[in-house]
């Protein structure tokens, strides 16, 4: 009973979250709403016994990416509203039809497949954490270590991307001045 | 009132549903990106709760592996969409246009 109340009102609220997300023409609102629906999707790893991903998705999300989305805002024109597209009738149907055939297929696949096993399955007496971490340095410690080699990747990428020339703004400057400042750079390159 | 696994798996569904609505409906990048995050979560509801459901961790493990994926996609998209602004003065997909044969 406690289980199906939680359940209803966390999908309620993550789905008028993420639909406030998609809807709305201002772009704090739709940054604001995004962060609440990641925290409310969180309380449903903790009604699923995932206790570690519910924190982790707290963490990154709401703490990583979000504060990320949040600085990177500052460099775009936010108070502008964010304009509408009305694109192709026909890749808009054709896209609806593949979301119907995607909603049968999800909820078909686990009624047809009733005699699958669990591969990994839940170590008992034993927190969620510490399966977690059992699991993830014997069996997916590869995965792990690649997955830790991109982060660094996408790190070094943003430095290297928003971090050029953060004191001269290239939008305010003519073409001429912006074509001055590639041949310096050039020339530094050359030299 | 069990709340079984379908009625994750329908969550999950109107979430991508949702997620998708933004996808093609919006123009500004910025907006795409957030459109991309509620896709990227609805799939790992979607499998928390076959993890739970069925037993097994290995569910867990795709999830976490996919919000790995997602922070590094946003610390590289969000890289390259400053040095556009910076560029060019908008985020709208439509002035894109410059590798169009």
């Amino acid at each position: 009973m406690f289980e199906a109340v939680a359940f209803y009102l966390f999908a309620f609220l993550t789905i008028a979250m993420f639909f406030i997300t998609v809807t709305t023409s201002q772009a704090l609102y739709a940054l604001t709403a995004l962060a609440a629906g990641m925290i409310f999707i969180s309380a449903f790893f903790f009604i699923l016994g995932a206790d570690f991903l519910g924190a982790v998705q707290i963490v990154v999300y709401s703490g990583a990416v979000m504060a990320l989305y949040a600085f990177g805002m500052m460099f775009f024109d936010t108070t502008r509203d964010v304009k509408e597209k009305h694109g192709n009738k026909l890749i808009v149907s054709g896209l609806s039809i593949l979301v119907a055939v995607l909603v049968v297929v999800i909820i078909a696949a686990p009624i047809v497949s009733t005699n699958m096993s669990a591969s990994y399955p839940m170590t008992e007496g034993v927190g969620n954490t510490q399966e977690v971490g059992m699991v993830l340095f014997t069996k997916y410690l590869v995965p792990f270590e690649v997955a830790a080699v991109m982060l660094l990747v996408a790190m070094i990428a943003g430095i290297v991307l928003a971090g050029k020339k953060m004191d001269l703004s290239l939008t305010l400057m003519s073409d001429d001045d912006v074509r001055q400042v590639k041949e310096e750079e050039n020339k530094k390159v050359l030299s | 009132m069990e709340i079984t696994l379908n009625h994750y798996l329908v969550l999950s569904t109107i979430l991508f549903a949702i997620g998708l609505v933004g996808v093609m409906r919006r123009k500004n990048l910025l907006m795409l990106f957030f459109a991309t995050e509620i896709l990227l979560n609805s799939v790992n509801i979607a499998f928390a709760a076959i993890s739970h459901f069925y037993g097994d961790l290995t569910g867990q493990m795709f999830a976490f592996f996919v919000i790995a994926i997602a922070a590094s996609e946003v610390a590289v998209g969000l890289g390259l969409l400053i040095v556009w602004h910076k560029r060019h003065g908008n985020i709208d997909l439509d002035t894109m246009s410059t590798m169009r044969g």
